[in-house]
């Protein structure tokens, strides 16, 4: 064995197997066009091949495949929210994401944990009996626990009563879990191209062709596209793509950061969040915490990191996990959140005909992709909104008929 | 640490100050469209660029008007309120004159 090892070593040199097909000239005209090349745009490529045989599809990214908020958020997966239509389309998704492996034959390393919710305060508590009462109607697996459970699937967290915020119960969502982000856009891209799908890294659009009230083609740096529908799915710059398509947003884009410890042994199976202590934390694959916290206080358009939210979120770390004091962290990174003021997103029809809208993903859009992805594949080659994104539509705002997430949020913001 | 300069304190911690929201007029709440109400309170420019917003200094409980790039994540410009609003916004009802 060492020897043959040695002899491939010195053999000739191979080239690594190409994953992604080279880039393809720009064709003059599509089917649909697909700005955003992160998973939500790639899984709408994908169900739009796979499920209505629309295959003369672009998707265009002035970046590359899942470099923008796919790579940047903390890959947790569940479905305890708040309001039925929240609850209704999350759960899809977690149902979605339990066979996404087979489904892609990619393996997105989906590791269920079950999540918890931590309550420092009486009001926390009541917006956690009222979720899991919500839940539970819907069919959602979800319960409020107290200390002593929370003990027993969490032995290291600090439950002791002498904290500024002692932990007075949890909810506990046991379907909760965590996959690998970028398998889940290089997954779908990959089935994508398979069923005859344009992928187009490194092809920036800077303008929306309308006539007569539609969206005919997009400007891109690589020069026109003429297409008969266009979906837009750029988490981060949503209302700057917006401006050139001619419509506004109710979005503000804040940064979210966030970090990873050095890997440790496995000792944290479910997924910790607290709202009260702006902190979400769960183990990683290869052992790392991944780290998140509330987003940045004011508006910035850069993926800095700044200091205080660090210090911020590792005395919040330590209150709940004290022994962790002389862990190093590893990396720090930052995501554009564009926050909606219903805590929702917003996703359909827009005021320009045959132009689509997937935005409005603050800090809860990885766990969407893939019913996101199926949902705006139905809405596009049907041209009917499904029942389980009209409420998510942008119109809702002139409406004042909000879809109010804020608190099941994962942490205050 | 980001420095922050407050028109009334002079120069603060950036953590002392409470971001306000875009610098937007209004429409008169008794005679505007609901739409044009909708879009008062939910729209945003989220601008990427030089743009114009209300801050606080929440210790001493001060409103005013910063201007700010939003790519470079610079402060450029921080002034009170009065060089913009110069009259009294009148809410009267429409009513109320009788």
């Amino acid at each position: 064995m060492p020897l043959a090892l040695l002899k491939y070593g010195f053999g000739p040199r191979r080239a690594p197997p190409r994953a992604l097909p080279p880039r393809p000239e720009l064709k003059p005209g599509y089917d649909v066009v697909i700005i955003g090349a992160g998973g939500h745009g790639v899984a709408t490529a994908y169900y739009l091949a796979r499920d209505f045989g629309i295959t003369n599809v672009a998707v265009l990214d002035k970046g590359y495949l899942g470099g923008g908020n796919t790579a940047r958020n903390t890959a947790i997966i569940r479905s305890n929210y708040l309001t039925p239509e929240g609850v209704r389309f999350y759960e899809e998704s977690v149902a979605l994401y339990r066979n996404l492996s087979g489904e892609l034959t990619f393996n997105v390393m989906y590791s269920e944990r079950g999540h918890l919710t931590l309550a420092h305060t009486d009001a926390a508590l009541r917006t956690s009996r009222w979720r899991a009462e919500v839940n539970k109607h819907l069919g959602v697996d979800s319960e409020l626990i107290f200390p002593d459970d929370i003990h027993r699937l969490a032995p290291t967290l600090n439950l002791s009563r002498a904290v500024r915020y002692p932990i007075l119960g949890a909810l506990y969502h046991p379907p909760g879990a965590i996959a690998r982000h970028d398998a889940v856009a290089w997954g779908y891209a990959l089935g994508a191209i398979r069923h005859g799908v344009e992928l187009h890294q490194k092809t920036e659009v800077t303008g929306i062709t309308r006539a007569n009230g539609r969206a005919v083609g997009v400007e891109t740096t690589r020069g026109p596209v003429a297409c008969g529908k266009v979906v837009q799915a750029v988490a981060g710059a949503s209302t700057l793509l917006a401006d050139m398509a001619g419509f506004r947003l109710p979005i503000h884009t804040v940064p979210l950061q966030a970090c990873v410890s050095q890997p440790l042994k496995p000792f944290l199976d479910p997924i910790i969040v607290s709202g009260s202590l702006h902190v979400y934390v769960s183990q990683g694959a290869r052992g790392e915490l991944v780290m998140g916290g509330a987003t940045d206080p004011y508006g910035v358009y850069a993926n800095r990191s700044t200091l205080e939210f660090k210090e911020g979120l590792m005395a919040h770390m330590l209150e709940l996990f004290p022994f962790l004091a002389e862990v190093k962290l590893l990396r720090q990174w930052a995501g554009m959140a564009d926050m909606t003021p219903d805590f929702s997103p917003i996703m359909g029809a827009t005021p320009v005909a045959d132009y689509y809208i997937d935005a409005g993903w603050g800090t809860w859009g990885f766990k969407a992709t893939p019913v996101c992805g199926k949902r705006m594949a139905e809405t596009v080659a049907t041209g009917r909104v499904p029942d389980i994104l009209a409420p998510f539509r942008l119109s809702r705002f002139a409406e004042f008929h909000q879809v109010g997430e804020r608190g099941a949020a994962s942490v205050g913001h | 640490m980001k420095i922050m300069l407050c028109p009334l304190n002079g120069p603060r911690n950036i953590s002392e100050f409470v971001y306000g929201g875009e610098v937007v007029l209004p429409p008169d709440p008794n005679r505007c469209a609901d739409a044009a109400w909708a879009d008062y309170v939910f729209m945003r420019d989220n601008k990427a660029g030089v743009v114009r917003e209300w801050w606080l200094h929440s210790a001493t409980a001060y409103w005013f008007i910063a201007e700010r790039d939003t790519v470079s994540d610079r402060i450029l410009r921080t002034y009170p309120p009065n060089e913009i609003f110069r009259e009294r916004v009148d809410f009267s009802r429409p009513d109320d004159g009788r």
